[in-house]
């Protein structure tokens, strides 16, 4: 457990809260799609680093790319923006 | 920076950014009027959920698991062990990561379907849903 471990942490935490908050507000549903792929993508560093690689390895998958995958395909058959609240 | 310290800021940090993901998903599913969005905050919030569950069963300076070792000297007397964290959490994980992606595609199919059948997916104009 060193210091870089701790700084790369505390960045990705961060970096998470912020992605999330951008994922909810955005109005274009493909954006927010990238954004809830990049919280998987911090997720599975998180895995690894509490010792769990074989969860780092399944996120990596099935996080960042079979749900992205899903959600692009829904998008393209329906609405890509989601309309403006009044 | 001492040691203590140091594994203070890391569950800190774990533990924040779990709890923080759960509630800005719990936040999209409530508010959010496009269906789409609320799957999607569905899934943060999930996301939130896996790592509260991997970091609680984080043991520190533990090892991956399965094997937890006792370092013996010539002499056979203990100098050390080396202990593993704790992989029910681990197991139970696996099992909800893919779990997830099951019931995110199910929703997704049920959205495209209802589209369309509707040609909307704002959950305010689709009647069928109120009573």
């Amino acid at each position: 457990m060193n210091i870089f471990t701790v700084i790369l942490v505390v960045i990705g935490a961060i970096f998470m809260i912020v992605a999330a908050i951008y994922a909810i507000s955005r109005k274009d549903l493909l954006v927010a799609t990238i954004a809830t792929s990049i919280i998987s993508l911090v997720l599975s560093v998180f895995f690894f680093i509490l010792q769990a690689p074989d969860v780092a390895l399944t996120e990596a998958t099935i996080g960042v790319a079979l749900t992205t995958i899903i959600f692009v395909v829904t998008i393209r058959n329906t609405k890509r923006h989601e309309e403006e609240e009044e | 920076m001492t040691e203590e310290l140091m594994q203070q800021i890391l569950k800190i940090s774990f533990y924040g950014a779990s709890l923080a993901l759960i509630l800005i998903g719990l936040y999209g599913v409530l508010t959010k009027k496009n269906l789409i969005k609320i799957l999607l905050s569905m899934a943060i919030a999930e996301s939130g959920l896996n790592l509260l569950f991997v970091a609680i069963g984080y043991i520190m300076n533990g090892t991956a698991p399965i094997f937890s070792t006792a370092v013996l000297d010539e002499n056979n007397q203990l100098l050390e062990t080396v202990t593993m964290v704790d992989p029910i959490p681990q197991a139970l994980v696996l099992t909800a990561i893919v779990i997830g992606l099951g019931v995110t595609a199910v929703g997704l199919a049920l959205v495209i379907r209802l589209y369309k059948h509707h040609n909307t997916i704002n959950i305010d104009e689709i009647r069928n849903l109120k009573w």
